[in-house]
């Protein structure tokens, strides 16, 4: 038996190894959702949750997470009945399986492959995937446009995202995030400004930013919540579904926004790295910076979706395709020059 | 028995598993969703005999985007849910033989053929290598492909304005 328990040790380590990213997932996600509604509450001068657990509310998404799990798992009538349960969970799993390559501090990453970020943005494709399956499974007319907009919406989005990470990977060299993140350390532009992308040179400001808005729209935040706008198609993919099932889809959700704002720091932002050079630098540090500099994105999208209002069908593909795709390209052109002229 | 060979059994499986259902599935989305799988299981394989780059693009390019057009198609050809094949057996004789004699085929060529199996041999960078080799040996096919790519989609642009052009004027 304890032979057997060795025998297995790789397998165990390999388990042990992968449920980091997912502990950490859960909590950020009792974090958010509750940092979300305080957020909305104080942009819209209320308090937002107060009551449960004391102080601030802090213990609101627990209480919620009891409620959904007493919840009825509704199946409708005429529902595609593997298809409907089973959306969720791929979702779930694709945002999860994509945080395997995630440099989370200079000692941990679930897996140091090669292809990293490529293989992150082939993982999260499948999420377009889900979302339409959900959409159609529940046979329903809201659901459906819904899924139809999300792909319609993703697959364009994906694009400018993969032509602004490219561009990065032109000045990195790697497409393994940890060497991305390795290549980002010390403090030398200017004599103090740290050595993170953003700085290194002035169109990868733009690359930012037009990732920036991509992500955004990868994610289905305002405002680009076409695909489950409340106030036209109820709740999109997700009308049909209630209790746990409803839940793991806003896991997923918060899951992706972490995940995409967790990339952005790694490519622009130095990752790990401390930004007082070797000050508060370490395992332990860079695990907290990567963190900071993670949520507070996640932050800015939340600031953003309750400020702005939702763009129509239109104006959303009108921003990719004749702003976002040309302007993206020309700036990867102007990226590689700056490139070879400069290093 | 070894975790890969635990994984490779797992995922040819799903693969085959899939594919049966994609092929004998009476609704057209239900066999769409079933050759996600297919696609997925493929990818797995992939990964096993460490070509982790063409895994990662068959899930890019299949699963995220040949597939979800693929749905879009169905989705808004068909009326979804109620719309289901109507399995008539038509051509029996011709469709049996023609695939018999495939099948045969398949199995001889499987048969005599001398497979030379090669040991996997671990390598952790095989994007550096496609890369010099797209840019460098292989150029031209590369740039031909290209220029393909990029006729076909004026193609759609042009043939795709003109149907909004008439569909306005009339």
């Amino acid at each position: 038996m304890i032979e057997g328990f060795i025998n297995n040790l790789p397998m165990i380590t390999i388990l042990v190894h992968a449920a980091i990213p997912l502990t950490i997932i859960l909590v950020y996600a009792l974090v958010a959702i509750w940092g979300e509604r305080k957020i909305a509450g104080f942009i819209q001068d209320r308090l937002g949750p107060m009551r449960v657990g004391g102080w601030h509310g802090w213990a609101q998404s627990i209480a919620d997470l009891l409620k959904l799990i007493q919840k009825e798992d509704i199946l409708p009538k005429d529902a595609s009945r593997f298809l409907f349960r089973f959306a969720p969970f791929m979702m779930f799993a694709a945002s999860y399986a994509a945080f395997a390559v995630i440099p989370f501090s200079s000692s941990y990453i679930g897996s140091n492959i090669n292809i990293g970020v490529f293989y992150l943005l082939a993982v999260t494709s499948v999420l377009t995937l889900s979302v339409i399956m959900a959409g159609w499974a529940s046979n329903n007319k809201w659901s459906l446009l819904g899924g139809m907009r999300s792909a319609a919406q993703m697959v364009s989005y994906e694009v400018p995202t993969i032509a602004t990470v490219l561009t990065v990977i032109v000045v990195s060299g790697s497409l393994n995030l940890m060497t991305v993140t390795e290549m980002q350390s010390g403090n030398d532009i200017l004599g103090f400004l740290p050595n993170w992308f953003i700085f290194q040179n002035p169109f990868l400001i733009v690359a930012f930013i037009i990732f920036f808005i991509s992500i955004l729209a990868e994610s289905h935040r305002v405002p680009f919540d076409l695909p489950e706008s409340e106030s036209e198609l109820v709740a999109g993919y997700q009308t049909e579904y209630s209790g746990m099932r409803w839940a793991m889809f806003m896991l997923a959700e918060y899951a992706d926004m972490l995940l995409l704002s967790l990339l952005g720091a790694v490519l622009f932002f130095g990752g790990w790295n401390s930004p007082f050079g070797e000050f508060m630098g370490g395992p332990a540090w860079g695990f907290f910076w990567f963190m900071l500099k993670g949520l507070l994105l996640v932050f800015v999208m939340m600031w953003i979706r309750w400020t702005l209002p939702r763009y129509r069908v239109d104006q959303l593909m009108h921003i990719c395709w004749s702003i976002l795709i040309p302007l993206s390209f020309i700036n990867l052109v102007l990226v590689a020059l700056w490139e070879v002229i400069f290093n | 028995m070894e975790l890969t060979t635990i994984l490779f059994y797992l995922f040819s499986v799903t693969t085959l598993g899939a594919a049966a259902v994609m092929v004998f599935s009476r609704n057209i989305v239900h066999s769409a969703f079933a050759l996600m799988f297919t696609l997925i299981g493929v990818a797995a394989l992939y990964v096993l005999l460490y070509a982790d780059f063409l895994a990662a693009t068959q899930l890019l390019v299949y699963v995220g985007g040949i597939l979800i057009l693929i749905l879009f198609g169905v989705m808004l050809t068909t009326q979804g849910h109620s719309f289901s094949f109507k399995i008539n057996s038509v051509n029996l004789i011709p469709a049996s033989v023609l695939s018999l004699a495939t099948a045969v085929l398949l199995i001889f060529a499987f048969t005599s053929t001398e497979w030379t199996i090669a040991e996997v041999s671990e390598r952790d960078d095989t994007v550096y290598e496609l890369g010099m080799m797209l840019m460098g040996d292989y150029i031209l096919p590369f740039i031909i492909a290209g220029v393909l790519l990029l006729i076909a989609i004026i193609g759609a642009i042009v043939m795709a304005t003109r149907l909004t052009a008439t569909s306005t004027e009339g």
